[in-house]
């Protein structure tokens, strides 16, 4: 087995865990706001893609990147606004069939506008040279994902950490009444959480077309990963979230070295392993288990 | 009181002379048997959800992975074991029943949103072990390769193969034993426990109740119920179809389940009719069959959420 092998799955690993992070954060925000599954999250992500995918002819590349997920969060606010906040406070069950529903509506719609057949998606030249010859795998396009997840995660925890906005976002994931009581809209302070959370699916859309190219349910795969990300590194916790979805990226970029066959299984193992021996999550706070 | 309760026997035993005699009038309004059948199938599945979501007050969005277990644990059975029918459900029936028993350990340490999400991904699990074993399960294409077998009662033989009204008195016997058994345990102490759970957690734990534990046996019951389900599916069709275990088969179970009305007992029976009637009419006029059954769950969701016989009883107690 040469070492390009172990590296380029391990690259691989690393870009697949970055999509899981991006999807998992923006679920893990509305879950943890929200008390919402969304389901949809997968339908999201495609739509972004599509969105910059139309985008392309009039603004290019860059400008897809930057507007596409702006306008796929707009559109998730709307959602908010028009469905997902009437079951606030109803039991969870309700607003997981609606966001269910909401994915069905979303995969059927993408097929009926741009078609089942997935449609390619062309990256500018700079980014689709190799860095360099022996591994020729990696071609500037997927150092580029890295790195603009990287960077959109840092602004994401910076935001968090030092805004009023993004402090009162992590206050109420603790305690929303008390927020609430403390004077703060939480309504509107719910929708902007969940149309940041959709940005990120957006953006995850945008990024992966270059990659993979576009079809409707090209999403749908990550939402399981994701679901197992935020499980993984405990309920409650985006750091957790964050290193939960980089873990089973690389877990499964390995383990698709040695066993390809079990490159999926062994996030569900790590899964398994983690609620048994911790089921809060390798993250997750005491008595936020619930 | 005394009259409402006459009335529900009444309703009850005009659905079991309606699912009698359903071979007779079924092709009357544009119906055929095997479309009965499979409502009897998934109505028992959506029932099984029913009796933890509704009556246990537990979400399981991955329950389909018992029921695919108990499909594909039959249809092993029959391809590679002895050639029975019964055999073939008991096989399906522990399989799915006591993977998700134990499984089901793992997972009701976990309350809420969270518990249905380790349900889903637990559920899928077993999608991808379907999809991937293929030497064994078959894989994509699903397991084919066995029938169901004609039933041997002493010297008597009734063919259920071939012909589909047998087929279908066979299920509904089947489907009358295991709700018999569901009610029964509902009606029990251990049922009217599982009912203040659902009511009130925290004071039912005052009381002094192992909630973990009661859940757990639920979760497990849930899914003997359910692989019970998986392995009669499995006779419908000659086939496992390894979509069957994926979580979007879950969400149709709960579908049904809210659309019949979750705090009833045969309401999910009903959701189920309904369900399949729709999928199976809507799939025949469009493409679009997913933006409907989409938007028939939002619709749902916002202005019916308790469901058709939710709706009929309320009117009734008002």
């Amino acid at each position: 087995m040469s070492p390009e092998i172990v590296i380029f799955n391990v690259t691989n690993g690393l870009i697949v865990g970055a999509f899981y992070v991006l999807m998992a954060l923006g679920l893990s925000l509305i879950l943890n706001l929200s008390n919402v599954i969304n389901f949809a999250h997968g339908g999201f992500l495609a739509l972004g893609g599509y969105i910059g995918w139309m985008l392309t002819p009039y603004v290019g590349f860059w400008g897809a990147l930057a507007l596409a997920p702006l306008a796929t969060a707009v559109f998730g606010f709307v959602i908010e606004r028009l469905l997902i906040r009437r079951l606030y406070g109803r039991d969870p069950l309700y607003s997981l069939l609606l966001t269910f529903g909401l994915a069905f509506i979303l995969e059927d719609g993408s097929r009926s506008i741009w078609g089942a057949q997935g449609l390619p998606v062309s990256v500018p030249d700079i980014l689709n040279q190799p860095l360099s010859d022996q591994f020729f795998f990696i071609t500037g396009y997927r150092v580029f994902m890295v790195v603009v997840v990287v960077v959109v995660v840092a602004i994401l925890f910076i935001l968090l950490r030092y805004t009023r906005v993004g402090i009162r976002i992590r206050a109420g994931t603790l305690d929303l009444e008390t927020v609430a009581a403390l004077g703060v809209n939480v309504r509107a302070l719910r929708s902007l959480n969940f149309a940041v959370g959709i940005f990120l699916a957006g953006l995850s859309g945008v990024l992966a077309s270059g990659q993979l190219g576009l079809e409707p349910t090209m999403g749908t795969g990550l939402l399981m990963p994701s679901f197992i990300a935020i499980i993984v590194g405990g309920v409650g916790s985006l750091t957790g979230t964050l290193l939960g979805g980089l873990l089973i990226g690389v877990a499964s970029g390995i383990t698709t070295v040695f066993l390809p066959q079990a490159s999926e299984a062994i996030i569900y193992v790590i899964m398994a392993l983690v609620l048994l021996i911790r089921p809060r999550g390798l993250f997750g706070e005491e008595g936020m288990m619930t | 009181m005394k009259s409402g309760r006459t009335l529900r026997l009444a309703w009850v035993a005009l659905m079991w002379l309606a699912l009698a005699a359903a071979p007779f009038w079924m092709p009357f309004v544009g119906g055929y048997t095997a479309l009965g059948t499979r409502v009897l199938v998934l109505g028992l599945a959506a029932m099984s959800v029913n009796f933890l979501l509704g009556f246990t007050g537990v979400l399981s969005f991955g329950h389909a992975a018992w029921f695919g277990l108990g499909a594909y644990g039959c249809g092993l059975l029959l391809k590679f074991g002895p050639p029975s029918t019964p055999l073939g459900l008991i096989a399906g029936t522990l399989l799915g029943g006591i993977a998700g028993g134990l499984l089901g350990a793992l997972m009701v340490r976990r309350r809420g949103v969270y518990f249905a999400m380790v349900t889903i991904a637990f559920g899928q699990v077993f999608y991808y072990i379907a999809f991937q074993w293929s030497d064994l399960t078959g894989g994509d294409d699903g397991l084919r390769g066995f029938s169901r077998q004609p039933l041997q009662l002493g010297s008597l033989t009734i063919d259920i193969l071939s012909n589909s009204n047998y087929f279908y008195y066979f299920v509904l016997v089947c489907f009358a034993i295991a709700a018999a058994i569901m009610g029964f345990i509902l009606r029990s102490p251990f049922g009217r426990t599982l009912i203040a759970i659902r009511e009130n957690e925290r004071r039912a734990r005052f009381l002094g109740i192992p909630i973990e534990r009661h859940i757990w046996i639920a979760f497990t019951l849930s899914c003997f119920f359910m692989a019970f389900a998986g392995g009669l599916y499995a006779l419908v069709n000659n086939f496992a179809d390894p979509r069957g275990l994926h979580y979007s088969q879950s969400g149709d179970f709960v579908i049904m389940a809210v659309m019949g009305g979750m705090r009833t007992f045969w309401g999910p029976l009903l959701g189920a009719a309904v369900f399949v009637v729709l999928q199976d009419y809507i799939s025949s006029v469009t493409v679009n069959w997913m933006s409907f059954i989409g938007l028939l769950v939002v619709l749902i969701v916002l202005f019916f959420p308790r469901g058709l016989l939710g709706l009929v009883n309320r009117r009734s107690v008002a």
